[in-house]
């Protein structure tokens, strides 16, 4: 049939099942980051009024201007934590269900553990290796062929920026060895 | 005819090899960018960002904004072809123009979707060539309760008249704002809200959070999704281009309806999104024939793209003339415009006219270079979309990092993108808007720099920003706006209260 020729198709075998159980309601997480945020103005509202919050002779003084935002943060969150009051007992979506979590957390870790390996390898080093475990480990891709777009990226990286753009990286003992 | 002249001094800056190539080369990032999951218009554009570091402001202003063309050109293919809206401007262009590639006719739906961009965009920098300019002088006038009153009105009319709940828009902002102050006071020299940290001490770099909140949050979102696709490739024929052309003319008011709504939400921050659904459902509203939309109609492909083009380049005239961005993507040019070291305002237009006229003149040519682009390498494009998202996904996280870094050379920098990305998720995850905080984050140090100016130089009375016409009517318009909901209840009430006294008589 000359109608498949025209079709792409994509597949994705690790996608999160739809009747994975909810690890957490939308409402749950609104009011923790309600009361975190309030936390936050209160902390600021605090600092600021240290820094001087009031008029001088030569104008309002440095903490002024913050002030006054933190007291409207503090009360929009406060409205926000009422309205969830009253509303509550009511039916809240889902969050996040567990299958979506593991996939959240399958680029966040990674992620995370990309940054902290900057610090030691180089930026450089450290995308390889990123993309080539990404690859074999979360994406299911045949090794040589992981190994070969994280090396091809990691180059065109360096050539990009710290050859064509002057651009600088944290490095490691890699590019040392090769003299940048 | 003044703008008519600096319009063609713009093209002569503008026509260098190199010039040429980095638009080019901006396009079809952009491209990428746009049909890509996982990255839009302002990630793209924040992630490239730090390539242009180097470059002169007028090159990096060109590379930028012809990104941002090609992810508004961009965002159509995969909407068009496979359902899937790359930007959320494209959602209503999905409407009709994936029901068209079902019937075999997304050569057609394509080229309709391009053209319509062309057009929108066209009649937007047209508004900016001769506008910009004269709004640009008059605001040269203005002193610093003029300027802080426009703030004032930016973020008033998105709390007044924004979709979200007031309370989330509230927060969003103050907490933009808040994060601006951080680091060494601009006026008194004095340290704030840095804890005694010496990273803090530099401030919350702008770009910094703009990739965080975009870029990795973005990521984290698409992966939650099923990202299987299934959807049709493309060729687009020159008979087929020819044929939707032809029956362009017949859609006039359409074309011409969408482009206003797109420009006047573009100026306002309203945004694209919205103006690409008002203008789909006002297209189908004044149409004869209303069940075919929703069923492969031309029309409702032209509608929603000509306004979402329109919006997204008409969003740069205040940041031109007012240095107020009127979209996200706006804010971050307006952020590159700092790091080149150029002062975004009125001053623009006359210390920087190379750069301006420059950048007004690539609108026009990145528009027909990208209209050309994307009619002939449509299936290219497409099949960008068989590589899967495993190989992308870090690819855009090690871009995020390298733009992230490059902006200050700072390794706090990646940790700080980071919990960006993190706050950007859950944000985005219960409904709190990103675009008032991306808003407060750039103007914030310029908001309370104008608002202490005008304090000082009235020796603190607030009647200052009603001490003539011009401040005093921004101001109140900007309240009217703060509390339009409210205002809109009470006439709505009071009109309620009227209306049965003049009906009374005929029951």
């Amino acid at each position: 049939m000359s109608k498949l020729e025209d079709e792409i198709v994509v597949d994705d075998p690790t996608a999160p099942s739809e009747d994975s159980p909810a690890v957490s309601n939308t409402r749950r997480v609104e009011i923790i980051t309600l009361l975190l945020l309030l936390a936050l103005a209160v902390l600021l509202a605090w600092d600021n009024r240290r820094t001087g919050m009031s008029w001088d002779a030569t104008g309002p003084q440095a903490g002024y201007f913050p002030f006054y935002l933190c007291v409207i943060l503090a009360a929009a969150c406060l409205w926000g934590l009422a309205r969830e009051f009253l509303t509550r007992g009511q039916a809240s979506e889902t969050f996040v269900t567990r299958d979506q979590l593991r996939r959240v957390l399958q680029v966040f870790v990674p992620t995370l553990l990309f940054c902290l390996a900057m610090q030691w390898l180089g930026l450089y080093v450290a995308s390889f290796l990123l993309i080539a475990a990404f690859m074999v480990f979360v994406g299911r891709i045949a090794a040589w062929k992981s190994l070969l777009t994280a090396l091809l990226f990691s180059v065109i990286m360096f050539v990009t920026f710290q050859i064509a753009f002057d651009v600088i990286m944290p490095k490691g003992p890699l590019e040392a060895l090769f003299g940048y | 005819m003044e703008a008519f002249g600096l319009l063609l001094y713009g093209f002569s800056v503008l026509l260098t090899w190199k010039t040429l190539a980095l638009m080019m080369v901006g396009l079809v990032l952009g491209i990428f960018v746009g049909v890509l999951p996982g990255l839009g218009g302002p990630n793209g554009v924040a992630i490239l960002l730090p390539l242009t570091f180097t470059m002169d402001p007028t090159s990096a202003i060109v590379m930028l904004s012809c990104i941002y063309w090609g992810a508004l050109f961009g965002g159509a293919i995969t909407s068009i072809l496979f359902n899937i809206p790359g930007e959320a401007w494209s959602v209503a262009t999905t409407f009709d123009g994936y029901p068209m590639a079902q019937q075999g006719r997304a050569a057609e739906a394509l080229t309709a979707a391009f053209t319509s961009s062309f057009i929108g965009s066209l009649v937007a920098v047209l508004l900016i060539t001769f506008l910009a300019p004269g709004i640009a002088s008059f605001a040269l006038k203005f002193g610093p309760p003029e300027f802080f009153a426009v703030y004032l009105l930016t973020f008033c009319s998105f709390v007044g008249l924004g979709r979200e709940e007031k309370y989330k828009t509230l927060i969003s902002m103050s907490l933009g704002l808040l994060l601006a102050g951080v680091g060494m006071d601009t006026v008194s020299g004095q340290l704030r809200m840095t804890f005694g940290s010496n990273d803090l001490l530099r401030g919350i770099n702008f770009l910094v959070a703009v990739i965080g909140l975009f870029g990795i949050s973005e990521i984290l979102l698409t992966m939650e999704e099923r990202l299987a696709l299934r959807g049709h490739a493309a060729k687009i024929s020159l008979r087929v281009v020819l044929k939707v052309w032809k029956e362009l003319p017949q859609y006039w008011v359409t074309l011409l309806r969408s482009s206003a709504i797109g420009c006047w939400l573009g100026i306002t921050p309203g945004g694209a999104i919205a103006a690409s659904f008002m203008s789909y459902n006002l297209a189908k509203r004044f149409s004869r024939d209303k069940d075919s939309f929703g069923r492969g109609r031309i029309e409702g492909v032209f509608a929603p793209e000509t306004a979402a083009h329109a919006s997204g380049t008409a969003a740069l005239l205040p940041m031109l003339a007012l240095g107020i961005p009127g979209s996200g993507t706006a804010a971050i040019l307006l952020g590159g415009l700092m790091v080149w070291g150029l002062n975004p305002g009125p001053l623009l237009f006359v210390e920087h006219k190379e750069f301006v006229w420059g950048l007004i003149a690539s609108m026009y040519l990145g528009n027909v270079v990208g209209l050309i682009l994307v009619l002939t390498t449509v299936p290219l494009f497409a099949a960008v979309l068989r590589v899967p998202f495993a190989a992308i996904a870090p690819m855009i996280v090690v871009s995020c990092a390298i733009g992230a870094f490059a902006i200050q050379n700072a390794m706090f920098d990646i940790w700080l993108m980071l919990i960006f990305g993190v706050v950007g998720y859950v944000f985005k995850k219960i409904n709190i808007p990103l675009a008032p905080f991306t808003l407060a984050l750039v103007l914030g140090n310029r908001a309370e720099d104008s608002f202490r100016l005008s304090m000082i130089g009235a020796a603190g009375d607030m009647r200052v920003f009603w001490s003539n016409g011009l401040v005093g009517s921004i101001t109140t318009l900007a309240l009217i706006l703060l509390f339009w909901p409210l205002i809109a209840a009470a006439l709505a009430r009071i009109w309620g209260a009227l209306r049965p006294e003049v009906v009374k008589p005929h029951v």
